[in-house]
């Protein structure tokens, strides 16, 4: 099946414009769970990363020989091999970090993006297009875990990636590192980006009142 | 085996529904065949994880011995089977398991307990040193929990919390700050954090109500130290 997008939309999509996260507003419970630090959210943007590359090379390479009645069936059991496989090399490579996202890792598998991706795009393109929309997709939800991340990491504990960056007398906030700091923080991203859009929509096409529409101070 | 008949209707020519079926037979072997080499490839990755997972599991138990025994030589692991310690049970399947860590001279400096009970988040698993001849604790340190972070985890990084469980007696008493006496028994809670505290103390008590008399009858009765291995200095048997 052809795409009406190039090669280079399907890269770029994923990033900014169509960012999983920032707004498609998918893939929000690893997002709000493990981005107290940016170590953490580096290795679940990492983690997610590998699998969706993966399932997407397997999905569009195979979408010739799974029937479409057990099509979401084979997709989760493909997703859910590469999650056991980041939670293993994850464990045996960095244990600490694998310790800190705990049952996040193997959520994986329930990620409505991955799945999103392998239905809507892997399963109707070429294996080629298929890599760079996951890497897109892939590289968009790294960008905003790492953004969540560094936020919570600086105003929650006065570091980031442990280096201390706030100075001595600096207060951490704590509640920027528990779970409402992530409503917080993501809250906050979503205004910032729904505010830059609009400007940038403004800029385009500035917005012209009407000319009828005057103001008469004093009455008649 | 039966196949499914699903109807669809042709939009372009308008034709009466086209019968398309899969065969169950493919449905099902196309499952059985990708969850076959799913697994293979689990097994391929898991042969290769096992070992070095298991490798950093028992790095942090023996540095987590050693912290908690006070750099011992070397230690030895003992089983608890019918309510007595031995060093050489049968079968270990299921046993709990106590450290006895030993000087360079092969004298007992400690035994080295793990418990685990529930704290104010989830499960604070920890482990610590007890000396059942003074009846003294040596140290102790949490190997996991999910406390608050910011209040219920400084268990783990309060480092003058931690340090009250160094030479204590038992059982173990919890003060608060202010209230505090300088008694040999007195473990001073952390402020903000007084449940956590709390569960520290009472599963370090607990464990030794519970293997207090096994762990002082092993160590009163003549132990025939075990000799370090020539090539774990300071590491376990």
């Amino acid at each position: 099946m052809s795409s009406r997008t190039t090669p280079q939309q399907d890269l770029i999509r994923g990033i900014w414009k169509e960012n999983p996260v920032l707004v498609q507003l998918l893939g929000l419970c690893p997002a709000l769970a493990v981005t107290n630090t940016v170590a953490n959210s580096l290795a679940m943007a990492i983690a997610t990363f590998f699998v969706l590359v993966g399932s997407s090379v397997l999905v569009s390479l195979l979408k010739k020989w799974i029937p479409k009645e057990v099509r979401i069936s084979a997709y989760i059991l493909i997703i859910a091999t590469f999650v056991t496989i980041a939670d293993l090399v994850l464990a045996a490579v960095v244990p600490d970090i694998h310790k800190a996202l705990g049952a996040f890792i193997a959520l994986i598998v329930v990620n409505c993006m991955i799945l999103g991706r392998q239905e809507a795009f892997a399963a109707k393109n070429p294996v080629g297009r298929a890599i760079l929309d996951a890497v897109g997709t892939g590289v968009g939800f790294f960008i905003a875990l790492v953004m969540m991340g560094g936020v919570r990491e600086v105003l929650g504990n006065g570091t980031f990636l442990n280096v201390p960056v706030m100075g001595d007398h600096f207060e951490p906030w704590i509640i920027m590192i528990l779970p409402p700091g992530g409503f917080l923080t993501l809250g906050m991203i979503l205004l910032g980006f729904g505010w830059w859009k609009e400007r940038k929509a403004e800029t385009t096409h500035p917005r012209r009142w009407p000319h009828a529409v005057t103001t008469e101070v004093g009455g008649d | 085996m039966s196949e499914q008949k699903l109807p669809v209707v042709d939009p372009v020519q308008g034709q009466p529904p086209v019968q398309v079926s899969t065969s169950s037979v493919r449905l099902v072997g196309t499952l059985a065949v990708a969850g076959a080499l799913a697994g293979l490839a689990i097994v391929m990755v898991f042969q290769w994880a096992n070992p070095r997972i298991e490798e950093h599991r028992a790095q942090v138990l023996a540095q987590a011995i050693t912290e908690v025994l006070g750099g011992p030589d070397h230690y030895e692991t003992v089983y608890v089977q019918d309510g007595q310690l031995t060093p050489q049970p049968t079968d270990t399947t299921g046993l709990d398991r106590v450290y006895v860590g030993y000087d360079e001279s092969g004298q007992p400096v400690g035994v080295a307990m793990q418990a685990a009970e529930a704290g104010f988040q989830d499960v604070i698993s920890l482990i610590f040193g007890y000396n059942p001849g003074t009846g003294d604790l040596l140290g102790m340190k949490v190997l996991e929990s999910k406390e608050t972070p910011g209040l219920g985890d400084k268990i783990e990084k309060d480092s003058a919390f931690v340090q009250g469980f160094r030479e204590v007696g038992t059982p173990l008493v919890g003060v608060k700050p202010d209230r505090a006496t300088g008694g040999h028994d007195e473990v001073v809670m952390i402020t903000g954090a007084t449940i956590s505290s709390r569960a520290i103390i009472n599963i370090i008590n607990n464990r030794l109500a519970a293997l207090g008399d096994p762990v002082s009858t092993y160590w009163s009765s003549p132990i025939v130290a075990s000799a370090p291995p020539a090539n774990n200095p300071g590491g376990g048997s």
